[in-house]
């Protein structure tokens, strides 16, 4: 069975044909090109897929596509304005936040809705926060020290 | 994942309705455990039917002496909600501390305790605090929902509704989290209100199970200390890779202790 899926993806309205079993993140990557968010273990485990749907943080190789029609979906490329980056990627390639770089997707979207709950999260509810990020270059003091300088700069630098 | 017809409907009757109809039709809450079980192929329902656009399902509510609380309602809002942390801090302690954060945005109550996984946190307090299970045809007690492993008292049909629980006296929550998924190697509900003390163990045994021996003791004196000399035995519990049966006996009387400390 196929389905069409008409999604708010970045600000702009997005429609595809999908099977009824297609996962968003499929969706995304395949069908719309979005190749930001990344398949890391597939089995919702390490957090490389994480967008925002309806705006609380997801893991897209969990939630089927079909499950997000209606839905406003933010990926990875949705943050930047323009050549400009977000705060949270630029507090990212400041404090060398990324060594290969293949979780830093999932990283950026979770830090995104740990910050908009806690504006000013310490070290420790960033670490816990991070419970479902996984890092295979285990940099995790540079990803925590990236998120608190991203959520001080979103505060306006206080 | 194999083929399957998805579904979305926008009331109970709407999904008993596409159930009835459906060859093997399954529900689907926040697809936490249903979408990797599907994706592992370990089942292959014909038709899944989305519970999440029914909005009378969600929401958290306080009915007199009671925190009831929608079947649809993730795991986040029962974490976050002001009624919740205020009446029963052990509940949104509990829920704050399922899976990861994504995984607490989309599972749901409801979806946690209809699959009555072993290790799963949400049946301590359904049996630990007395809650009432909630469904589109009757009431269930708690002490009657778990029926063994991923097996409750629900018939073919039956959708849960919601989950109600009485405002204890004072409760706490504890578990021994294995360190990749969060689930309960052993967690302890410890719970005090005005017909005595209640303990319920999830991730030890096949299903969630009472300690009555704890419980006559706590009812004498609530304190850690009494729970000295108080063993479960390992016969019944479960060993994986993850512990054996024997650690798992173990590990109850430490976090029922510990529960008894931060219940206070």
């Amino acid at each position: 069975m196929s389905v069409r899926v008409t999604m708010t993806l970045n600000g702009k309205e997005v429609s595809a044909e999908v099977e009824d079993r297609t996962l968003l993140v499929s969706m995304l990557r395949e069908k719309l090109g979005m190749t930001g968010t990344h398949v890391g273990c597939d089995t919702s485990q390490c957090g490389a897929c994480v967008v925002h749907v309806d705006g609380r943080s997801v893991k897209s190789c969990t939630v089927l596509a079909a499950q997000c029609d209606g839905a406003s979906v933010t990926t990875i490329e949705g943050l930047a304005k323009g050549n400009t980056l977000h705060p949270m990627q630029e507090a990212f390639r400041d404090n060398h936040g990324l060594q290969c770089g293949f979780c830093t997707p999932g990283m950026v979207m979770s830090a995104l809705d740990l910050v908009a709950r806690n504006p000013d999260p310490s070290e420790h509810e960033i670490r816990e926060w991070l419970e479902g990020n996984l890092c295979r270059c285990t940099g995790y003091h540079n990803i925590v020290k990236s998120i608190k300088a991203g959520a001080q700069a979103m505060r306006g630098g206080k | 994942m194999y083929s399957f017809n998805y579904r979305r409907v926008s009331s109970v009757d709407e999904a008993v309705a596409a159930l009835g109809k459906a060859e093997d039709g399954k529900l689907m809450a926040g697809g936490m455990t249903l979408l990797p079980t599907m994706k592992q192929r370990l089942a292959q329902p014909s038709d899944l039917i989305d519970l999440s656009g029914v909005g009378a399902l969600a929401g958290i509510k306080r009915e007199g002496n009671r925190i009831v609380i929608g079947a649809m309602t993730r795991h986040a809002d029962v974490a976050d909600s002001a009624e919740v942390r205020s009446a029963i801090p052990a509940l949104a302690h509990l829920a704050g501390r399922i899976g990861d954060p994504q995984v607490r945005n989309r599972g749901t109550i409801g979806g946690s305790i209809a699959n009555a996984d072993p290790a799963a946190d949400y049946p301590a307090a359904v049996v630990g605090l007395g809650a009432t299970v909630h469904t589109n045809q009757r009431e269930i007690a708690g002490d009657d929902f778990f029926t063994g492993m991923f097996d409750t008292a629900l018939e073919d049909g039956e959708i849960i509704t919601a989950v109600s629980f009485p405002v204890p006296e004072k409760a706490a929550y504890v578990k021994f989290p294995n360190p990749a998924s969060r689930y309960a190697v052993v967690g302890v509900m410890v719970a005090r209100t005005g017909g005595g003390v209640r303990v319920a163990v999830t991730g030890a045994g096949p299903s969630v199970f009472r300690v009555p021996a704890m419980e006559a003791a706590l009812a004498k004196s609530f304190s850690a200390a009494a729970l000295d000399g108080i063993t479960v035995a390992a016969d019944d519990l479960n060993t994986d890779i993850h512990a054996s049966a024997e650690y798992r006996a173990h590990l109850v009387g430490v976090m029922a202790a510990r529960a008894v400390a931060a219940a206070g």
